[in-house]
């Protein structure tokens, strides 16, 4: 095995056929990010922990027959990476496919219509419709919260707000349960959230969470906008980084 | 070149993405010179005539729409699933995980403005599917237009590419759920 380069050393990768300086430990998100390439992502939030869930950041890196997540791979020396290429765009387009037949999202009476990021990245990738059946699980809603709602119709199992409460605001009051098409997210030990000795009512998992499965309970349809860069923009300010 | 032959149909939908389409206001009479609509919830046709396009609104909820769906298909050269209704199930599907009895009851018994009610099962009545799908879970659609409902632009712009023969393509900038 070839040792990896010293850690001050200057890493080369080619991205999409052009050469890009990284340092040791930078992803290959963080590069594309820096340089201006698009890479979708759902699950990714700067300044918490990295997960790769959601699958949407897949890439191709010569050599390796799998399609790896950007945000959790690691530049190494000379690595080709393919971050538009027709079998990913195909596997993006499964991927929110998947996304949207697993639970109930009705863009049309969301709280998050407009503001979402799952039904961007579906216009995004031109899913004019979903080639999979719907499952149509029976999903609760939580609304023993006195501020805000969860509606696990709407949710894709991102943890974006199980991160932010466990690693920003340190509550934990956040976790999931079960595995699969069966996983839910739950407060404390899948307790009603209005009961929770644990939640601060901070609601940075509201501002994180990506679609309307978290909300607050004086938005109506189309009119929540949400602010995950917050909870950025806080974790940089007390100088960590995801 | 003869004139096009245009449905339009209303299944389970609000009939929003029809009043969609009339919104696109005069330049209905522009197109009118390339398509004669012969089946609408507009035009008193009784039968499904053979069309060019078939414009859908509204989600499959009953076996009644089942069997239509069916037949418009055999009829129709290219079948447009037309707004969110016909391309995800929408708002009809909102009652898919409840059970169907307990749907019919709060409907039918338990809603307010019911005074001693019963669920109907005369055997004229069409027959809700256990389920409300979106047309392509039924038959071959050949173009999606999503929406709640489609803008007049998109409406146009659909229609326009289809009457001159072309198959519209929604790029992201024309892509619009909800």
């Amino acid at each position: 095995m070839t040792p990896l380069a010293a850690p001050t050393t200057t890493i080369l990768v080619t991205i999409d056929e052009k050469t890009y300086s990284a340092d040791p430990g930078e992803t290959i998100l963080d590069v594309c990010k820096r340089e201006g390439i698009n890479i979708p992502t759902l699950c990714f939030l700067e300044g918490v922990s990295t997960v790769g869930a959601c699958r949407l950041c897949l890439i191709e890196i010569e050599g390796t027959r799998k399609l790896l997540p950007a945000c959790a791979t690691v530049v190494a020396p000379f690595q080709k990476v393919k971050t538009n290429s027709d079998r990913l765009k195909k596997n993006r387009r499964m991927t929110l496919e998947l996304l949207f037949s697993e639970r109930n999202h009705i863009c049309s009476v969301c709280v998050a219509n407009y503001n979402c990021r799952l039904q961007d990245l579906a216009h995004e990738v031109g899913m004019d419709h979903v080639r999979f059946p719907y499952l149509f699980p029976d999903c609760n809603v939580d609304g023993t919260n006195k501020i805000y709602n969860i509606d696990h119709n709407r949710c894709i199992m991102c943890t974006k707000c199980v991160r932010t409460c466990d690693e920003v605001e340190g509550a934990h009051t956040w976790d999931v349960r079960g595995r699969g098409f069966e996983s839910r997210i739950i407060a404390d030990f899948d307790e009603a959230w209005g009961t929770s000795p644990t939640c601060t009512l901070c609601g940075k998992c509201v501002s994180v969470c990506p679609t309307g499965a978290l909300w607050h309970k004086q938005s109506v349809q189309n009119n929540m906008k949400k602010s995950p860069e917050m909870v950025s923009e806080l974790t940089a300010k007390r100088g960590r980084k995801g | 070149m003869s004139k096009k032959k245009l449905a339009t149909v209303w299944l389970g939908g609000c009939s929003g993405c029809h009043m969609s389409l009339l919104d696109i206001d005069e330049r209905l009479l522009e197109l009118l010179k390339l398509v004669d609509i012969v089946k609408s919830p507009i035009v008193d046709t009784k039968e499904f005539p053979g069309v060019d396009v078939a414009l859908v609104e509204g989600a499959i909820t009953s076996d009644e729409h089942l069997h239509e769906i069916h037949n418009i298909r055999k009829k129709t050269k290219i079948l447009v699933a037309f707004g969110d209704c016909a391309v995800t199930a929408n708002v009809p599907s909102l009652r898919n995980p409840i059970p169907m009895k307990d749907v019919l009851s709060r409907a039918y018994i338990e809603a307010e403005s019911v005074d001693k009610g019963q669920i109907p099962c005369d055997d004229a009545i069409l027959k809700l599917l256990p389920r409300v799908m979106p047309l392509h879970e039924a038959v071959k659609v050949d173009v999606f237009i999503p929406g709640c409902p489609p803008s007049a632009d998109l409406i146009f712009y659909v229609l326009s590419e289809l009457v001159n023969g072309r198959i519209p393509v929604l790029d992201k900038e024309r892509l619009r759920y909800g």
